[in-house]
């Protein structure tokens, strides 16, 4: 048979439309599309995808049921590796994980994995009627600190073990980044939501409003409450800035914060208490993910003009590039190769009561050129010198990266952190606290759903294997 | 859900609650504070611990209607439930080694005060707490003031009670008079705590302030709560959350503080305004 070179196409929803809700973009796989992708697998010997997947799905595998329309069969396959199929199918980068290793992409366009994996998690959500068995307990006690992807993973792949796990979440919702920070429009919050409830169906307890680190204490949860084990997952801690004048003025944003506004909190509903800068024109500073989520969302909000300030080019842009063509379709300008020197402010000195007096009325940039390459391989961008020109913006969202979150480390005595505050883990992601695991941005600093998921699986294992001793 | 277990109105728009969380109870210290929901769409909101009471598991918050999601948390009602209600948040209060302190509180600000004030005269420092108000009709917590201070002054915008004028009066005559502190601690409304800050600078008394600034999740995530302090000659951004609410008042950049809790300020208007109309909706 004949090898199709391109995969079949995910419907989406109309660029100018969608720019003016929060529903989602990417519509999902019929059947049909499903099968007919799946047949695109040639089932190579090697299977160089699993190998570059973070949690190791067994993916030709489930890409063979699919083929064989056993949608359900596919999902037990992928559950036994993943406990959130339905949003690794929508945020992975799979362009450097599994496609990007895919034996059909050396010729042609990779077998769409991404888009099989979601399809497959959302017939599941759609179509499954049994609850999953729970496990009999093996009656030991597990803490899971934080529900993102990190949190969720361990704690599903230890429930499915027998272990009684209870998670704690600082935030009134579960599921971290996945409810504060990526956007309805990419991941629809019901999604995380019925990803939860499997979890919680599997035995999981979920403890939302507790704050480990000051509510109660890591040291508390094994001597009081009775816990074998503790996994760290509490994520991305403190926004970075660039230290630039101008960034306490009216109308500066964290993307953290513009985010936690707009998804966790709601502030595009009519309904919701919390307000956000809506309409105007905007900045967005930064070229990952967040950046592309905030500025996708300023749009959604009304702005007139959204631009993306980033100092490289698009090469280095380190967003998942689908996000980055969907934000280019939508209108989001790219002002690449700039570089933020100074955020300028409103001021109106006949009236010190004038209400626009601090707010932001522009963003000075210098203009950037690509250098010799750095430690990493990145080109570094070097200041145009005499380049700088103002663009004219009311609102400035800075996503240039976060810090490990410090509740953890200021409070746990013999919790070895590196100089940025991460916590120090070994292979099996042990801290240097006796059965304390840790994984995810609290480790890493600032990274993708799926490696946070990873760690969570590698902690899992690692906690088993001490529990088990 | 949080349940309300007493309610007590201190004037007509300041309110006292005693919610059950036996957790937040059993940990928070003076100079913490916990956030709130009242409902499913409400929006998370900072308030100082103002009590604890760790055997009935019941923690003690004053709040005064400034806006929608105030006005609201008034309506809830002895025996009804918060939707959200986590803390302890922050840092606790440094007090270690005080001996001698001026307590400086004005307007709702006293509320937040007095926790500190009684912690500080259970460890046996000397206590002066200075707390103003705008007028006679909104005096709050003199009584418990005067139960854990050696010295009170009342001071009223208005002169309908005690001194007349405001906080930084009695203060400043105190220092010129040759009273020392090791320590002055502010809270209250920004512009007065800055003029505090200036007061204390000009005797070279130590001053500490209590930050509120507008704030989302109050665990060290989203930084909305950014402040910037100067130290030695540099700007350093710094988190109320975590790293507060407490400050050394002489590095806070008072002006951008001012600047930035004004934000909302619109919105909030527009939100009272809404909230008010829909409770008199209920009532006709």
């Amino acid at each position: 048979m004949a090898i199709i070179p391109n995969k079949n196409p995910m419907p989406v929803l109309d660029a100018k439309l969608r720019a003016t809700n929060f529903e989602e973009v990417a519509l999902g796989y019929s059947e049909e599309a499903a099968v007919a992708e799946a047949e695109r697998c040639i089932n190579c010997k090697n299977r160089p995808c699993v190998a570059a997947c973070p949690v190791n799905i067994q993916i030709p595998e489930f890409i063979m049921k699919v083929k064989e329309r056993d949608f359900e069969g596919a999902y037990q396959i992928i559950s036994e590796s993943s406990s959130l199929p339905a949003v690794c199918g929508r945020v992975c980068p799979q362009e450097t994980q599994c496609e990007g290793k895919c034996t059909l992409g050396i010729r042609f366009e990779p077998v769409g994995i991404g888009r099989l994996e979601r399809f497959v998690a959302d017939y599941h959500l759609k179509n499954a009627k049994e609850a999953p068995a729970r496990v009999k307990s093996n009656g030991k006690k597990v803490a899971v600190v934080g529900s993102g992807p990190a949190g969720l993973t361990c704690a599903g792949d230890l429930a499915k073990k027998g272990y009684e796990v209870t998670v704690y979440e600082a935030l009134h919702t579960a599921g971290g980044v996945l409810v504060y920070g990526i956007p309805e429009f990419r991941l629809p919050k019901d999604i995380v939501a019925k990803e939860v409830e499997t979890l919680v169906q599997l035995g999981v307890k979920v403890e939302t409003n507790v704050v480990i680190g000051k509510t109660l204490t890591i040291d508390e949860l094994f001597e009081e409450m009775g816990f074998d084990a503790v996994f760290i997952g509490s994520g991305a801690g403190l926004p970075n800035f660039m230290n630039i004048p101008g960034e306490g003025l009216k109308g500066v944003y964290s993307a953290n914060e513009y985010l936690t506004r707009a998804n966790l909190m709601k502030a595009y509903s009519e309904t919701a208490d919390t307000p956000i800068s809506k309409g105007g024109k905007v900045a967005v500073v930064g070229g990952g993910n967040v950046a592309m989520d905030a500025a996708r969302t300023a749009l959604r909000l009304g702005a007139e003009k959204v631009y993306i300030v980033y100092r490289r080019s698009m090469e280095e842009l380190p967003a998942r590039a689908e996000e980055v063509e969907h934000a280019i379709e939508e209108g989001i300008d790219f002002r690449l190769l700039n570089n933020p020197v100074e955020i300028l402010g409103y001021n109106n000195p006949e009236n010190p009561r004038d209400p626009r007096n601090g707010c932001v009325e522009g963003i000075k940039c210098i203009k950037m050129q690509l250098g010799e390459p750095d430690e990493n391989g990145r080109r570094r961008p070097i200041a145009i010198e005499g380049s700088e020109f103002v663009l004219d913006v009311d609102t400035v969202i800075m996503a240039i990266g976060t810090s490990p979150n410090p509740l953890i480390k200021d409070t746990t005595e013999g919790l070895e952190v590196n100089r940025w505050g991460g916590i120090i883990v070994n292979e099996e992601n042990l801290t240097s606290r006796e059965g304390v695991y840790a994984g995810g941005d609290v480790v890493t600093g600032a990274a993708t759903v799926i490696s946070a998921m990873g760690a969570g699986k590698v902690a899992a294992q690692g906690i088993d294997d001490y529990l088990s001793k | 859900m949080y349940k309300i277990v007493s309610r007590k109105e201190l004037n007509n728009s300041v309110t006292q609650l005693e919610v059950l969380a036996p957790l937040v109870a059993k940990k928070a210290k003076p100079g913490q504070f916990i956030i709130l929901r009242v409902d499913e769409v409400g929006e998370r909101i900072p308030l100082t611990v103002a009590g604890t009471n760790p055997e009935k598991g019941t923690v003690k918050i004053i709040f005064q209607i400034v806006g929608g999601t105030t006005e609201k948390l008034n309506h809830v009602m002895e025996g009804e439930h918060l939707q959200d209600f986590v803390g302890p948040l922050g840092t606790p209060s440094k007090l270690e080694g005080l001996k001698k302190v001026c307590i400086v509180g004005g307007g709702v600000g006293c509320a937040i005060a007095l926790p500190i004030a009684e912690a500080l005269n259970k460890m046996g420092a000397h206590v002066t707490s200075i707390i103003g108000f705008r007028s006679k009709d909104i005096l709050i917590l003199e009584d418990e003031f005067k139960a854990c201070s050696d010295k009170v002054v009342v001071t009223t915008d208005d002169g309908s009670y005690g001194y007349h004028g405001n906080v930084t009066g009695p203060l400043k005559e105190m220092l010129e008079n040759g009273e020392t502190f090791d320590e002055i601690i502010t809270i209250g409304p920004l512009i007065m705590m800055k003029f505090v800050v200036a007061t204390a600078k000009q005797f070279n008394v130590p001053c500490t302030v209590s930050m509120n600034p507008i704030m989302i999740d109050g665990t060290g995530m989203c930084g909305g709560c950014r402040l910037t302090l100067n130290q030695n000659g540099k700007r350093v951004t710094k988190f109320a959350c975590v790293d507060g609410p407490d400050f050394n008042g002489y590095e806070v950049d008072f002006d951008e503080a001012m600047s930035r809790s004004r934000m909302y300020s619109d919105f909030e208007k527009h939100a009272y305004e809404e909230t008010c109309n829909l409770f008199k909706k209920e009532v006709q």
